[in-house]
């Protein structure tokens, strides 16, 4: 149990503390990071199943992204690798269901299940990839506001920023309890019974709740009137608008033209 | 049980996300206009409660597994159903960008299956029904066990719909549906128990909460039904949209492979499957172009794929070089992460 709190923690903590770093990706409006994430998903999503030479190309952004950001490419996989289970076991059975040759190299016939296969882990790399850079280059509060400016509705976005502020609290709480209850039990070995569970869950619910009402009393203290008001200033500069265009444009192309079997044919021919 | 980008086409993705973009701004307005100022600090505090619940597990007798709270309906029972929604789609976005659950396309999708589900159908129609103004333990227990088998099955089916729907996975739709749906019932029952539970314990400890909770909620105003049609038209109008935009553009589905091994497209084994998958070749976004190098006949064209492939590994290799020069030259200068601050 021990393992999945520190996981957690592991998770948004490190992506935090990445967060805060100072480089020029980090230093970019939210927004133009926002928006190219989503054209950059839609992009490598709408492919069809069987593609992967195309999808190749779009590792760019990533990579730069992470040379940009100076950002730990092993954690990143890490986290990557978490996740990919359900991913995968949805995949596998592509290569058995789909036994039609579609590639043919020499004598080796490929079938188009494992091609889709292999199409589905390069787009599930790239686009959970995208969010993850996303996050770890902009922090979860700035996202948020970013949010707001690209006009979220407001109220979501406060619930957003209340919930991302109030897990560590509860986090917190949560394992006080769980050791207040460890102090105080001798069977480790099979865990928490039914009944306890529901007496611990039930606790942590009241103080919950208490705590909100606490907040909300502060809140009233600080003059809060049932709107709450967002303070912060981006600046959508001429950085911003080449980030925006530049990759958005490379994506369309990459997406539209086949200027990566014009690059490729370029090279074949001049290397003969 | 969350949907991936990975499996969805920009179609599925794009109308799930019309919809529950169109149900957050709804539920929105809705607490809003609630004029229950209190709700607000409550509900990101019950979201960051379902995070920290479900860190505590409970052993399931003679299965070698455990439980843990799933979160839905009990966020459902203590906000009523728009802030719940706007709760449970938050916990949703934290877990797509923290833990990278699904992907930012699929969240759309998980919003629709985790969020309108439990609120708005589950809670209003099933659990509000059984268990009335004056709840007793067997109620509770019946209410909430109903309630969130029935809750967690729609959601199930929904990513199977929204799997098959987009055509990535090959597993046919009735083997994908006999996997989810009993997963998803012993899921359903252990969500049922705990939620019946602690909803048990905070009746005998503190009933004021629950009476105060059923007391303010706008929930009488809320026009489910309305609701309903309003999503289904959504959804109706997107998808009808972003569909007839695939097949205004026909995509080149045929991959250039195709051509040149001669084999024809993949013969559909069962009906629901075959027309599945015309419906997924509609909904390919974008116009395909082949690049074809006809004047040098077959060979040339096989040409033209292997030429797709080097074009692709060299742009690849040099993002990858970018990326490490930009990685050098970083390390000099700029970064110094702080430790954390929070809390």
């Amino acid at each position: 149990m021990s393992t999945k709190i520190d996981r957690a923690f592991d998770n948004i903590g490190r992506l935090d503390t990445l967060a805060e770093s100072n480089t020029p990706l980090h230093q970019l409006d939210p927004r133009a990071k926002l928006l190219t994430t989503a054209v950059f998903v839609v992009s490598v999503v709408s492919f069809n199943k069987y593609e992967i030479a195309r999808l190749l190309p779009f590792f760019l952004y990533p990579a730069v992204l992470i040379g940009l950001g100076n950002l730990p490419l092993g954690f990143l996989l890490r986290k990557l690798l978490i996740v990919s289970p359900f991913v995968i076991f949805l995949g596998i059975f592509n290569p058995w269901l789909d036994r039609e040759i579609i590639l043919q190299i020499g004598t080796f016939g490929i079938s188009g299940g494992w091609l889709s296969f292999l199409s589905l882990l390069l787009r599930f790399v790239l686009t959970v990839g995208a969010a993850l850079l996303l996050i770890a280059s902009t922090g979860f509060a700035t996202i948020c506001m970013a949010l707001e400016k690209l006009s979220t509705p407001r109220i979501f976005a406060v619930q957003l920023l209340l919930l991302y502020r109030y897990i560590f609290v509860l986090i917190a709480e949560t394992l006080r309890l769980l050791r207040a209850h460890s102090l105080r039990s001798f069977d480790r070995k099979n865990g928490i019974s039914y009944r306890v569970f529901l007496q611990l869950l039930g606790n942590l619910l009241l103080r919950t709740i208490d705590r909100a009402q606490r907040i909300h009393t502060a809140m009233l203290c600080r003059a809060f009137t049932g709107e709450i008001k967002i303070i912060r200033q981006f600046r959508f500069g001429v950085k911003e608008v080449i980030f925006l265009t530049g990759f958005s444009t490379l994506f369309i192309i990459l997406r539209l033209t086949d200027a990566i079997d014009l690059l490729g044919y370029l090279v074949l021919q001049i290397s003969r | 049980m969350h949907m991936a980008d990975a499996l969805l086409s920009p179609a599925v993705g794009g109308t799930m996300w019309a919809a529950s973009a169109a149900t957050v701004a709804y539920c929105s307005t809705k607490v809003r206009q609630s004029l229950d100022d209190r709700k607000i600090p409550l509900m990101g505090v019950l979201a960051a409660f379902v995070f920290a619940a479900q860190m505590i597990n409970f052993t399931i007798p003679a299965t070698g597994s455990s439980g843990h709270l799933g979160g839905g309906l009990i966020l459902a029972i203590l906000l009523g159903a728009p802030a719940a929604f706007l709760a449970i789609a938050s916990v949703l976005t934290v877990q797509a960008l923290f833990f990278a659950d699904g992907g930012l396309l699929a969240l759309g999708c998980n919003i629709f299956n985790l969020g309108i589900f439990p609120c708005f159908i589950a809670y209003p129609l099933i659990y509000k029904k059984i268990v009335g103004d004056h709840p007793t333990s067997g109620r509770l227990l019946t209410g909430s066990l109903i309630a969130a088998i029935a809750g967690l099955q729609m959601g199930a089916f929904g990513v199977v719909l929204e799997t098959t729907l987009s055509g990535i996975s090959e597993l046919p739709f009735s083997s994908f549906v006999i996997m989810m749906q009993p997963i998803h019932l012993a899921i359903g029952i252990v969500e049922g128990l705990v939620t019946a539970g602690v909803i048990s314990f905070i009746w005998q400890a503190r009933p004021e909460i629950l009476e105060k909770a059923a007391a303010d909620r706008p929930i009488g105003a809320l026009p489910i039904g309305k609701v309903l049609i309003g999503l289904a038209m959504v959804t109706i109008f997107t998808g009808g949209i972003l569909s007839w935009y695939a097949s205004e553009h026909p995509d080149g589905l045929e991959w250039s492979m195709f051509k040149v091994s001669g084999q024809e497209e993949l013969e559909a084994t069962n009906g629901l499957h075959h027309s599945l998958e015309i419906i997924q070749e509609k909904t390919a976004f974008l116009p395909d172009y082949n690049f074809k190098d006809t004047a040098e006949g077959d060979s040339g064209r096989l040409g033209t794929s292997a030429s797709g492939l080097v074009g692709g590994l060299l742009v690849m290799l040099m993002g990858i070089a970018i990326g490490l020069v930009l990685k050098k030259r970083g390390v000099v200068g700029h970064d110094h992460p702080h430790p954390h601050p929070h809390v």
